[in-house]
Parts: C-alpha cells; sequence; structure tokens
C-alpha cells in the first residue's frame, strides 16, 4: 500500500439500498432495510476512517453509487455527505422518482455537484417491462428540481434494446433526453445477464430481437452525436467539459478506493472487492477491522491488458508505450488495414466502425 | 491326411442372414468347441466385427466332421474386399450360400454367387433362420435354387440360431463338395488368401497348400513380390493357432513369417520352397489399387504423431489402406488416404477413432480421375487440390451396380441413378414382388450421400453392391469455395458440370449459416476456374462491445476479453477470415459421406 499511500484521487461509495429490485439488475442492492440504515452509513465511514491514509489530501472526485443512493434515509445519507472529504466533482446517482426539491437543496447544500439521473427510458410500458417505478414525467420533474436547486452538471442513464422496443421507441426516447439539455448522457444496451429474473422471463425475446436490434447502437450514437454530444467513451457523451471524470478515472487505469458493502478497489496491482454482505460488513467495522473481502493481485501484463481494453473505450488516443507488450504487432497492422483503427502520434484511436466493434478489436489485438 | 477326406468351403451370404452364426453353430456341432468356450460370432476377433456384425478379416478353422478334416474360411462378405473374397473362394472347393428365410436373395447374395461360380465352386445353398416367425422357405429356396441352377428341394434349410439341420448342412458337406485335387509330391505351391499382424512374430499368412507339402524352418518365396523369408510355424486354426509339423497339398493352415512389415507378402501371392521352386505361380495376384480417396486430419492439431503411427499400426493389418502425408491451409497437416471403397473407408476411420482415441476431420471422399492435360500430360489425380485447372479430357471410374427391391421402389431407384448420371442395364423380377435393377453409374455419384438417398427413398427396402468396371470420359470440374478471395483447398471437389452449381451453392450457404460474422464482409463464393457460381456474404458484425464497464466490472470484463481473444486462437484461420473447426465438420457433414 505504501507505493499509492496518499495519492489515490478517486473514491468509490456505494449505497446498496433501494425501494425495489429491477429484474435486469445484477448489482449489489438491498431492498427496504429502513432501520438498518443509518448503522451501514456508520461502517461506511469507519471503512473510510480506516482506509482513508491512502487518498491524496485533495480528491479529484468522489462517486456515489448504488442501490438508489437517494433512497438512502435523509439523515444517514446527510450525515455521510457531510463526512466527505472534498473533491472538484462529486456525483451522487438518483432515481427520478425519488428526487424532491427537499432531497435535491440536500445535495446541494452538501457539496455535491453533479447527478446521475438513472432515466432508462420515457416510454411508459418500456419501464414496465424494466419494473422501473418512475414514470416519464418524473424524470423531467427531477432534471427541474435539480436545474432550480442550482445543478448544472446532469447525467441521465438510458438503455437501449429493451424487450420490445421498436426503433420509432428508440428515436423517441433520445429525443426526450436530449429536450431535458442534460450536460452528459450514459447510453447501455440492456444487458441480460444469465440467471437473473430478466433474462428468464425476456432472454427469447431478446434473442428473437437481436438481429433487428443491431442497428440501434449506431443509431444512438449518430442522434447524440447530431446534437452536439462528443462520443468520448463507448456509452457515454457528453457536451464539452463534461465528461465523467470519476469514470474517465476507471478508464484511464487511474487508481481508486471503493467503500462500502460489493465495493471494488484497485490500488496498484492490488485489486479488492469487499464482500457483498450487510450483516458481515458492519459487523467488522464495528470492531475497527477491515471488512471480510477478496483479493487479486494483478500483474504487470494483466494492468496492461486492462488499460489496452479500458484506453480504447475512449475518444482520446491511447498511447502505445503504456501498454507495450500487451499488444501483439501483426494484430495492430490488421486492425489498422481493415480500417478499424489507426495510430494518432504515440498513440492508438478506434475508428467508429471500431468503436461499435470494441470487443472483437480488443481481443483481436491482445497479446 | 489324404486328399480325398478333405473338404475345403467357406460361407458367402448377404450382411446379417446368418453367415457368422451359422459358423459358430458348425464349431459347437463339430466339438471344437465347446458349449463353455463358444461366445457369439467367434470367428469376428476384432471389436468392430462383432458389434457390425461383418466379416472384416479373412479367417480358417479346422473342424472335424464323421472321419473328414473341413476347412472353414470365413469371408468378408462386403464388395470392398471383394479382391480378398475372391482369393478365399479360390482356396474353396464349394462354399456354402446362406440366403434368409424371410428376406430371400439380397444384393450381396448375387455378388457373392457369381464370385462363387466365376471360381467353379460346389453351391450348397442355405435358407437360414427358418424358425423366424415372418419366414418364407419356400420362397426363398425357389429364388435361391433358380438363381444357381438347382433343384429347390436341395436347398438345405436350417436354423442357425436354434441348430434345427445344421448337421445336414456338414453333410452335404462331405457329399457334394469335391475334395482337392493337387499333387503331394510336386514342388510346393500355397496360395495367401489374407495375412494379419502378430505384434510379436510379425506377418502371418493364411494358405492353402495346392501341391506338395511344407515345413517348418524352410525357407520360402513368395513368387510375385520376390519376398523370401523362414518358415517360424505353421499349422492350422481350431479356432486358436495349432502347430503342426507339415502342411500339405489340400490342406488350409497358417504360416508365420517372421517378416515385419504386411506390404512384403500380398494377399494372392504363391508361397514355394526357396531350395525347389514350383515353375509357375497359381492364378490370381493383383494389385489391389484404392478407389475412394478422402483426407484425414486430426481435429486437434497436435494430435497428428499419433495420427501417424494409428496408421502404420493399421497398414500393419490391412495393406491395402493407402496413405501419404498432406497438408491443408485450411486443415493443417494430415493424411491424403486411399480405401478400397466407402465401407473400407469408414471401417479405418471408426477404427482409428476408436482403437486409437483419435478425433478425426475427413474431408469429403473421392475417387481416383485419369487426367490428360492440355500439355498432354496424363496424371491421376487423388486430391480435388491436385485436379489441373486447365484439362482436355478426365475420366472416371464406373461400377456396375445391383440393386434389389420390393417393385413399388423401382421408380424411387431409377429416379436417385438418373440423377446420380446412371446409364440403365436391365431389370429382372426376382419373384413377383422383388426387382433387381442393374446400372452403371459413376463411382463418385456412390460416394457423396448416395447410400443415405437410397435408403430413405426405399424406406430401407433396397440392397446395393457394385463392382468397379473401368474407367470412361466425363465433364467433370473443379469447384473450389474460396472464403474473402482466398481458396478453402479442403472444400474443393469434382464434380460433373451439371450438379457443379448446385453443390457450389450448397457449400456456399452452408459454410454462410456455419462461419460467424467478423469484423469485415466476407464474401463466400464458389468457383469454377476463375468463374463464380455462387456467392453469399457473411455480413460484418455491427456492434461487439459491451456497453458498460465501471470500476467494479473491469476484472469480470477482461476475462470476458480473454476468453474471446482464446477463442480466436481455436479458429482456423483461412486467408483472413476465422473459421471455427465446427464449420468445417457441418460442411464436410454435408459432403455424406457416411452411410
Amino acid at each position: 500500500m505504501s507505493a499509492v499511500g496518499g495519492q489515490v484521487r478517486h473514491l468509490y461509495v456505494h449505497l446498496p439500498f433501494c425501494a425495489h429490485r429491477c429484474g435486469y439488475c445484477d448489482f449489489v442492492t438491498l431492498v427496504g432495510r429502513h432501520g438498518e440504515h443509518g448503522a451501514y452509513v456508520d461502517a461506511v465511514m469507519r471503512e473510510l476512517r480506516l482506509e482513508g491514509g491512502i487518498l491524496a489530501p485533495r480528491l479529484e472526485t468522489i462517486f456515489l453509487g448504488g442501490g438508489t443512493p437517494t433512497f438512502t434515509e435523509a439523515g444517514a445519507l446527510e450525515g455521510l455527505l457531510a463526512s466527505l472529504p472534498d473533491a472538484d466533482e462529486v456525483t451522487v446517482e438518483a432515481n427520478p422518482e425519488t428526487v424532491t426539491p427537499s432531497l435535491a437543496r440536500l445535495l446541494s447544500r452538501n457539496r455535491v455537484n453533479r447527478v446521475s439521473l438513472g432515466a432508462q427510458s420515457f416510454n411508459t410500458s418500456l419501464l414496465a417491462v424494466l419494473e422501473r417505478r418512475c414514470r416519464p414525467e418524473d424524470v423531467r420533474r427531477a432534471v427541474h428540481d435539480l436545474r432550480d436547486a442550482g445543478f448544472d452538471n446532469i447525467s441521465l442513464d438510458l438503455l437501449y434494446g429493451i424487450p420490445g422496443q421498436s426503433t420509432a421507441e428508440l428515436e423517441a426516447d433520445v429525443e426526450s433526453a436530449l429536450a431535458l439539455a442534460p450536460e452528459h448522457v450514459s447510453y447501455y444496451e440492456l444487458e441480460a445477464k444469465p440467471g437473473t429474473r430478466f433474462t428468464h422471463a425476456h432472454g427469447e425475446e431478446l434473442a428473437r430481437q437481436a438481429d433487428a436490434m443491431e442497428g440501434y447502437f449506431e443509431r444512438v450514437v449518430e442522434a447524440l452525436v447530431g446534437a452536439g454530444y462528443r462520443w468520448y467513451e463507448t456509452a457515454n457523451f457528453c457536451l464539452p467539459g463534461r465528461e465523467a471524470r470519476h469514470n474517465l478515472g476507471y478508464w484511464l487505469g487511474r487508481d481508486y478506493l471503493g467503500v462500502g458493502i460489493g465495493a471494488v478497489s484497485t490500488l496498484g496491482l492490488e485489486r479488492r472487492r469487499n464482500a457483498p454482505k450487510l450483516a458481515g460488513y458492519v459487523a467488522a467495522l464495528a470492531r475497527g477491522l477491515a471488512p471480510p473481502r477478496e483479493i487479486e493481485t494483478l500483474d504487470e501484463e494483466t494492468k496492461r491488458r486492462e488499460r489496452l481494453m479500458l484506453g480504447l473505450r475512449l475518444d482520446r488516443p491511447l498511447p502505445l508505450a503504456a501498454v507495450g507488450s500487451a499488444v501483439e504487432p501483426a494484430a495492430l497492422s490488421r486492425v489498422e488495414r481493415l480500417g478499424l483503427a489507426e495510430r494518432r502520434g504515440d498513440g492508438l484511436v478506434l475508428s467508429d466502425r471500431g468503436r461499435f466493434l470494441g470487443d472483437a478489436v480488443t481481443a483481436e489485438l491482445m497479446a | 491326411m489324404s486328399l480325398d477326406r478333405i473338404r475345403n468351403f467357406s460361407i458367402v451370404a448377404h450382411i446379417d442372414h446368418g453367415k457368422s452364426t451359422l459358423a459358430d453353430r458348425i464349431l459347437e456341432v463339430t466339438s471344437t468347441l465347446t458349449k463353455r468356450e463358444m461366445r457369439e460370432q467367434v470367428l469376428d476377433s476384432m471389436e468392430l466385427e462383432r458389434e457390425r456384425g461383418i466379416t472384416i478379416k479373412a479367417q480358417a478353422v479346422r473342424v472335424e466332421w464323421k472321419g473328414h478334416q473341413l476347412n472353414l474360411i470365413d469371408t468378408p462378405g462386403h464388395v470392398d474386399f471383394t479382391y480378398e473374397v475372391s482369393r478365399a473362394l479360390q482356396a474353396c472347393e464349394g462354399a456354402l450360400l446362406v440366403v434368409d428365410a424371410a428376406q430371400g436373395i439380397q444384393a450381396q447374395t448375387l455378388a457373392n454367387a457369381y464370385l462363387a461360380i466365376e471360381n467353379d465352386l460346389e453351391i450348397v445353398p442355405v435358407v437360414n433362420k427358418i424358425d423366424l416367425p415372418s419366414a418364407d422357405p419356400d420362397a426363398a429356396a425357389a429364388e435361391v435354387a433358380d438363381l444357381i441352377g438347382e433343384e429347390p428341394e436341395r436347398v438345405v434349410r436350417i436354423s442357425a440360431k436354434t441348430g434345427a439341420g445344421v448337421e445336414d448342412v456338414l453333410d452335404a458337406i462331405v457329399e457334394r463338395i469335391p475334395a482337392p485335387a493337387g499333387d503331394p509330391e510336386a514342388p510346393g505351391r500355397a496360395l495367401v488368401f489374407d495375412s494379419a499382424y502378430d505384434q510379436y512374430r510379425g506377418v502371418v499368412a493364411f494358405v492353402r497348400v495346392v501341391d506338395g507339402e511344407f515345413r517348418p524352418r524352410e525357407r520360402l518365396l513368395a513368387m510375385a513380390q520376390g519376398t523370401t523369408f523362414e518358415t517360424e510355424e505353421l499349422g492350422f486354426f481350431s479356432p486358436e493357432r495349432t502347430p503342426m509339423p507339415t502342411l500339405s497339398a489340400g490342406e488350409v493352415g497358417y504360416v508365420i513369417t517372421g517378416l515385419k512389415d504386411v506390404s512384403r507378402l500380398r494377399v494372392g501371392d504363391t508361397l514355394t520352397q526357396d531350395a525347389r521352386r514350383a515353375a509357375e505361380p497359381l492364378p490370381g495376384y493383383k494389385d489391389v489399387k484404392p478407389t475412394v480417396f478422402a483426407g484425414l486430419f486430426p481435429t486437434d492439431s497436435d494430435e497428428y504423431p499419433e495420427l501417424r503411427d494409428a496408421l502404420e499400426k493399421l497398414k500393419l493389418n490391412d495393406a491395402s489402406l493407402f496413405y501419404e502425408p498432406e497438408t491443408s491451409q485450411a486443415l493443417g497437416f494430415g493424411f491424403r488416404c486411399g480405401f478400397l471403397g466407402l465401407l473400407h473407408m469408414e471401417i479405418v476411420r471408426e477404427r482409428l477413432e476408436r482403437e486409437f482415441d483419435l478425433d478425426l476431420l475427413v474431408t469429403a471422399p473421392n475417387v481416383a480421375y485419369r487426367v490428360t492435360t492440355k500439355a498432354g500430360e496424363e496424371v491421376e489425380v487423388h486430391n480435388p487440390s491436385d485436379f489441373p485447372r486447365e484439362v482436355e479430357t478426365v475420366a472416371e471410374p464406373y461400377i456396375r451396380a445391383t440393386t434389389i427391391v420390393p417393385k413399388e421402389h423401382v421408380g424411387a431407384v431409377m429416379e436417385l441413378n438418373n440423377e446420380r448420371r446412371g446409364r440403365f442395364d436391365h431389370m429382372e423380377y426376382l419373384s413377383e414382388e422383388r426387382v433387381l435393377l442393374t446400372y452403371d453409374l459413376p463411382l463418385g455419384e456412390i460416394v457423396y450421400d448416395y447410400y443415405d438417398q437410397l435408403k430413405s427413398r426405399t424406406k430401407g427396402y433396397a440392397s446395393f453392391d457394385y463392382d468397379v468396371v473401368g474407367f470412361r470420359p466425363g465433364e467433370l470440374v473443379r469447384v473450389d469455395v474460396m472464403l474473402a478471395g482466398d481458396p478453402v483447398d479442403a472444400l474443393s471437389i469434382i464434380v460433373h458440370r451439371d450438379s457443379a452449381y448446385g453443390r457450389g451453392r450448397a457449400l456456399v450457404d452452408r459454410l454462410r449459416e456455419e462461419i460467424p460474422r467478423q469484423m469485415f464482409d466476407v464474401p463466400v463464393q464458389a468457383a469454377i476456374g476463375s468463374r463464380i457460381i455462387a456467392r453469399e456474404t457473411i455480413k460484418a458484425k455491427r456492434k461487439d462491445v459491451l456497453a458498460k464497464c465501471y470500476g467494479g466490472d473491469i476484472t469480470r470484463k477482461r476475462k470476458l476479453i480473454e476468453r474471446q481473444k482464446k477463442g480466436k486462437k481455436r479458429m482456423k484461420q483461412v486467408g483472413t477470415v476465422e473459421v471455427p473447426q465446427e464449420a468445417f465438420l457441418a460442411v464436410l457433414d454435408l459432403n455424406g459421406e457416411r452411410r
């Protein structure tokens, strides 16, 4: 740890509580558990004190993810926010239906300067398929409440490839999102992960429509880029200067500390993953011990491979010197010949088509 | 034993008509084996022979019956092994022709009867399975009597299963089959009708002594090949090897040669004493040539040395197996193998997979072509990828095919044969219900999916057999398959000009289905020379990227990409295109080498 002591500038805090677990969700979440929010937040603050030595004096970013962080009881949430160190960018994830004028003010007075809203769609029936509790008008109202509280950096999370989603519905979603003039948009393909309730219910339908939906990603990119957004990461778009600086830290291979159940940290060659169980986490920290966690040791070559995989997701060139032996030279000329990537200065950047095929290109390039 | 006390005979029958069961019963009735020693298909020692109920190697066993020495020579019944069968028949004076009482005469019954007649054998007709509820012994007896010009009353009716009538068969052998002729005093002459390889003692020749007398420790000469060796041991089978001080005129037995290479002693050759040579060899030796060829490749290219060793070992017991190394861009290192026919090919493949535990990829089988190039050069081509692009003329092997089928399926057989460029020769009613059809067909049309088609179009009621009758000119072309412009050598085929389009189309369609989409459009083409006859495009993937990747996902995501990378490494690289092994398997399967 000493190698990175006092250097880490990105902090992730996991707040797992949700009002309801959506069928497609595979995050570490806990439904309800109102009586336990306070105890959990106390434990998180203990973990932060325990690990805090590795953080830089001034952080670049803090990200509160979930779960639904804004579902956390207001008192507990405010206590946590107040205890966090200063950072240039402090993001909180929120579900639109949890946003009220008073929540917006609570966030604002506690130094939160960016909110990422889990909108997913503006279509009532698609929201029902996703088992989301918010209605389209909740998203609009949430954005207005946040604007009223002074937020000038709002991100919308959206999904494409929802079972039954037509091209027209996709286009309508993009249009509705653009009408709210967010500074940032994350547009994900719905991933039906094996074993989830959602895949059980909709897997066949998704397989059937896979061909029809093949072009959806291209449409999304085209529409957002056409509206002046920069496609700066595979699934992320922003107005000038409004990248998600926290996430950019991951993609640039920076170290980060994660606290809370299920949270992951990458510190030099060590990757930690806290166990997902609430009780064990709270109990360990109550005794002043580190929470139960898995530790994965990375070697330099693995780090280079990760750097390659993450770096190629960005629109800025990946310095080849940083990935070195992780790239197979013959494959590099192959993908260049196919027009999937080009060298820019000392770096490598994928073409648009290369970005749509990002995983295949990465696998091709990987030595 | 004096010649007049010896009878040499074989049993010939269509598959499943009861040849091996009758042999088993003969061993039992003559007390050659006790009930306790008995098991089914005693003479078929290979696992594959027992399982498929066929005989692949000839065997010879000596039994005693009423003061006579009877030598039973068990032969493979199938056309692929006609050469071995005819050598085995040459070692006999008579044959039992066994016909199933429920099924009557079938195609191999005919082929075997004709072979026996050609070899001047006394035929003892036997109707078997008279105990079956569906048996019609009278009808079967009438058919077989008619076939060989015998009285129906002289047909022996038996059930090899229950043993009923088996003693009558033995009596008929003694009474009807002539004793061997031969000169016990002349220089020795023995016909090699089969051979086997014993890993400790080398090549064991199965022989019928015609003249003279053979003893251990003599120096012998194989007259056609010029090979000499000293006999280590000789004797007869009972059914184990039983050593004897002599083997003399008329007798059947074995000679342990000590030779370490089966190719030095070929079936059909004549053994004589090196010091007192016979003037003339026995008739009948000819070099057998493979008729069907295919490439054999290990599915896992690391198994190439194992495949090579396995082929070497197999060849020790099967001199007719031909192989030479072949390198394919698409499939890597393997062997081009030549077989006596489709069954032979299938047996070799199965033995390689089972006895040597190999996973094989077998290319579409093809026949030998005699090509005259534009330059006037004549070449024999065994591999489509060696087929010259510019040819003057091509000749292909033809067969005379006999099919026996219930009359309601005659139309279906004719239609199939016409589709396969068959030329009708003649048709004859064997009974009111059953018809014999004779066609001339290119052998190349039989190796492609013919058996499956015949079976399905006649609901399994047809029996089929053939003889290779020579080469005839044909309008044959080479069809190449290309992926993104690069030829896939393993998929080239030689076909008649008229079916080139259909076969090319089928290959292209199948490849398009089987090859996963790549990062670029992949044209799949079939071509004759530079002329494209079929084309499809495997459209490029438009998307292959997981949308989400944040701090917690990095390990999972990295593992996914590493797995994707591993998957790529398992693919065969054809030019720029990655083709999974399964795609080749699926496409080659379409070429239907199975029966």
